[in-house]
């Protein structure tokens, strides 16, 4: 999967949750969850499960914790593909 | 000197009418909104028939987000949030995600158990280890306070937000409660209510306790006969009611549309004792608990023209009727108009108080007494007690200026509001 290939894919995952439409069109590797989306914390956790469904992986805590803007979510979601 | 409270706004989702338009139709109209339900049958049930509002996808829409409609699955706190916001903006306010915070409303809103759904999703989540994957709104959803939280963000309300319990009492409590706030002068406004979940799981207990009918799982709109000679337990409901109450200085002052004042009120237990129980009432504590509403409400007894009783169809209604022939020391053709609107809507649980408080309201500025359907046979012990024509099964026409509602509930708890036609 390219790199367009997955941020298409998440972006479709992270629109129910983004609360800045501006931020949401703009979105790029660098865009971050809370601050610029402005997604309420709580429903990181629901990013997490749809990530989960969408790609088949399983997502730690430790996983979790790091996955804070679009650039962290990528590589962790590759590195899942991959094992 | 304590402040005049009146109420500004109603909102209601009952089985027979969501919305007051349709609700104060199906009031006159002796509307039945009890339907047959399958699942019930699937799940062997004694009880096959209940109260359910139709709420569409849609309507959801107009009061949700999208994103809050995302793994929701509490039918109490929809009800609920559908009918606060109705009477919030009924009262004449906004609903904008970005008002400025109101500090001089708060929110009392009451309920039983909270997305009893919901929680067994997360019960089936735990149990199968997958506690990881419950999504973030479990806690939101089955909190007892949840209902309070969603409404209270929506239309972003500053003063005291909270919910009670005390089961079907709940409703007509949180009335109280709210209305001795704005009395003490705490704030200027309170959004009152109460709601219930439908449902299996919420009305299961009740089944197995046997105290709802089995016999009219045929014929669904006939099955909630309070006062009835054939009454045979009650018929279960859900959905909520809510009422804004707020100082008559601050009314005034808005030029709001004023549906009623509330006079006073009282709320008491009867401590299981004297004949009390976990699920009976203490005659003499409910006896009181009329009394002293009136009481505390500065009229007589002879000042109560019509009551909307708790009356749910069971073996306690005779009970009740005496308690209130007691209280007010009135019977015969003295005794006041009476009805019971779960006739139509079942028994609503810790809605019911709620919502049988706006009809009781709908009643008092409509200038009417909603009819009893289903009590075309009324119960010897209760017509020896009160005139038939004073239990009417038409809808009448009746000017009057005070009307009593009370709400009984399991624990022993009793409350009793008085509701006065507004005169400057």
């Amino acid at each position: 999967m390219t790199n367009d290939e997955l941020i298409t894919k998440l972006k479709t995952i992270i629109e129910p949750y983004i609360q800045d439409e501006v931020a949401f069109k703009t979105l790029s590797e660098d865009t971050d969850f809370i601050n610029d989306l402005k997604v309420n914390s709580a429903n990181l956790v629901d990013i997490i499960l749809d990530i989960e469904d969408e790609f088949n992986i399983r997502l730690e805590n430790e996983d979790m914790e790091k996955m804070l803007d679009v650039k962290a979510a990528m590589l962790i979601i590759n590195t899942k593909l991959k094992a | 000197m304590k402040k005049r409270v009146v109420i500004t706004g109603l909102g209601v989702v009952a089985p027979n009418g969501v919305g007051v338009p349709d609700f104060t139709k199906s009031l006159k109209e002796g509307k039945s909104g009890i339907t047959c339900h399958d699942n019930l049958k699937d799940f062997k049930f004694s009880c096959q028939i209940g109260g359910v509002p139709q709420i569409s996808d849609e309507k959801k829409s107009q009061y949700f987000t999208d994103l809050q409609l995302r793994g929701f699955n509490s039918s109490g706190i929809l009800y609920g949030c559908i009918a606060g916001i109705d009477a919030w903006k009924d009262a004449g306010f906004d609903m904008d995600s970005e008002s400025q915070l109101d500090y001089d409303t708060g929110l009392i809103f009451g309920a039983a158990t909270s997305g009893v759904e919901k929680f067994r999703e997360a019960i089936y989540g735990v149990d199968d280890g997958n506690v990881r994957r419950l999504g973030s709104t479990v806690v939101l959803q089955t909190m007892a306070s949840g209902v309070s939280a969603y409404l209270s963000g929506m239309l972003g309300l500053g003063n005291q937000v909270t919910t009670n319990s005390s089961a079907c009492t709940t409703g007509t409590e949180a009335l109280l409660m709210g209305y001795e706030r704005i009395q003490n002068g705490k704030t200027k406004r309170m959004l009152v209510g109460s709601c219930s979940d439908h449902g299996p799981y919420i009305w299961g207990g009740f089944d197995a306790m046997r105290v709802m009918t089995y016999k009219h799982n045929e014929s669904p709109e006939e099955g909630s006969r309070p006062m009835s000679a054939t009454a045979s337990g009650f018929v279960p409901g859900s959905g909520a009611g809510a009422v804004l109450l707020e100082s008559l200085e601050s009314a005034l002052k808005r030029g709001a549309k004023i549906y009623a004042e509330v006079l006073g009120g009282e709320v008491n237990s009867g401590g299981q004792r004297q004949g009390g129980t976990l699920t009976a009432p203490n005659a003499e504590a409910v006896q009181r608990c009329i009394r002293k509403a009136i009481e505390n409400s500065g009229i007589t007894s002879n000042d109560i023209e019509v009551i909307n009783g708790h009356l749910t169809a069971t073996s306690k209604d005779s009970l009740e009727i005496e308690n209130w022939s007691k209280a007010l020391g009135r019977k015969g053709t003295d005794f006041p108009y009476i009805n019971s609107t779960k006739s139509m809507i079942g028994h609503c649980l810790a809605a019911s108080g709620s919502i049988e408080c706006v009809a009781s309201i709908i009643q008092l500025k409509n200038q009417f007494v909603a009819p009893n359907i289903n009590c075309e046979d009324l119960h010897s012990e209760i017509e020896a007690l009160v005139d038939s024509n004073k239990i009417p099964t038409e809808k009448t026409d009746f000017n009057f200026d005070i009307i009593a509602k009370a709400s009984f509930g399991f624990g022993d708890v009793n409350a009793c509001v008085i509701f006065k036609k507004f005169n400057y």
